[in-house]
């Protein structure tokens, strides 16, 4: 049972104290778990890492999850999780509720207007980073086409889009090893 | 009813957003095309406030979704929906596989996702522009941010409170 509150600790902790998630509690994680409570070692930790990157969902999760299980079973995976979302859940729904009050208030809606423009330079960035860090020769530049037509053309869903061009990963990387 | 809606869609972008960061931005987008219960301006709002905010981004985003879909049960329902499948998998390769590697054939299918997420990202963030930017001041003032975003790499709470500045003297 102390096992289990103290991952809901853990995490919660972590969601509270770690801004975007993913690699941004990484050291966080590491002080926590490796250099303080000696719980794992750094290699195990990114090999948790490894594998949260290359399973569904949003690293943040998988890699609580993960430890969780190590830890405590099915029940430290859900109380790691649960401990994760805790503070997102209450943050951000008080935030949510007092926004709706005040929506319509001069300043606000000035001020949201410029941060919109903000999100979209944020992205636009973003978009930069990703694309040298993932785009790397011809397969990966014709995958990516091939996406971009697909959702400006027959404005497919983000979920088929995954499917299908996963499918065509598997379909060129089985062609390129015959 | 909408619950059950939510946990559903939420359950499915958890399954299908691979990675970190913006990664569910373009789901949330399909969201805004297929129901009412955000916007896609709401939705711009919404990644401003999970960027400044503790937590991952992904958990902030399905937490204000659901809220503004369906009030405090919603946001909890969302956000719930969104990391079962991360919960199942999990610990489905914990318990199968006590040395999980990715493999090739998982590798070849991941890399091959990454141009696709790119994309994805490039599409929803063309969409979000267009409700975004109206006018030519709001092109001026993009190209200022972006530069310095470039340039000068501070965490993103700063440029969007510089952004909230900027609008408020400008009255945008």
């Amino acid at each position: 049972m102390q096992t289990l509150k103290d991952l809901f600790v853990l995490f919660f902790k972590i969601g509270l104290f770690t801004f975007g998630g993913g690699y941004a509690m990484l050291p966080l994680l590491k002080d926590e778990l490796v250099s303080r409570k000696r719980l794992l070692t750094e290699d195990e930790l990114l090999d948790m890492y490894a594998i949260g990157q290359c399973t569904p969902g949003i690293i943040a999760i998988n890699v609580a999850t993960f430890i969780g299980y190590r830890r405590a079973g099915v029940g430290g995976a859900v109380a790691a999780t649960l401990g994760m979302i805790f503070p997102s859940l209450i943050i951000i729904t008080l935030i949510a509720m007092i926004l709706k009050q005040y929506m319509y208030n001069r300043y606000l809606t000035y001020a949201f207007a410029g941060v919109r423009i903000g999100v979209v330079a944020l992205i636009a960035s973003v978009v930069i980073d990703l694309w040298q860090s993932n785009i790397r020769g011809y397969t990966d530049g014709a995958l990516f086409v091939l996406a971009l037509l697909l959702l400006g053309l027959f404005s497919l869903s983000a979920v088929w889009i995954v499917i299908i061009s996963a499918a065509a990963a598997l379909i060129i990387g089985e062609c390129a090893k015959k | 009813m909408i619950y059950l809606l939510l946990f559903f869609e939420f359950f499915k972008i958890g399954l299908f957003a691979i990675g970190g960061g913006l990664v569910t931005v373009p789901f949330l987008f399909d969201l805004t095309e297929k129901y009412t219960w955000f916007t896609a301006k709401e939705l711009t709002d919404m990644i401003a406030i999970s960027e400044s905010t503790p937590g991952p981004i992904g958990v902030n985003m399905a937490t204000y979704a659901g809220v503004n879909a369906a009030g405090i049960g919603g946001g909890i329902i969302a956000t719930l929906g969104l990391v079962t499948p991360s919960v199942i998998v999990i610990i489905m390769i914990a318990k199968l596989m006590s040395q999980y590697q990715c493999n090739r054939r998982v590798n070849t299918v991941l890399e091959g996702i990454r141009p696709a997420v790119v994309a994805l990202i490039v599409f929803a963030g063309l969409e979000l522009a267009k409700v975004t930017m109206t006018d030519l001041l709001h092109g001026i003032i993009f190209a200022i941010l972006f530069a310095s975003i470039r340039f000068y790499k501070k965490s993103p709470v700063f440029y969007l409170g510089l952004a909230a500045v900027t609008g408020i003297v400008l009255k945008l």
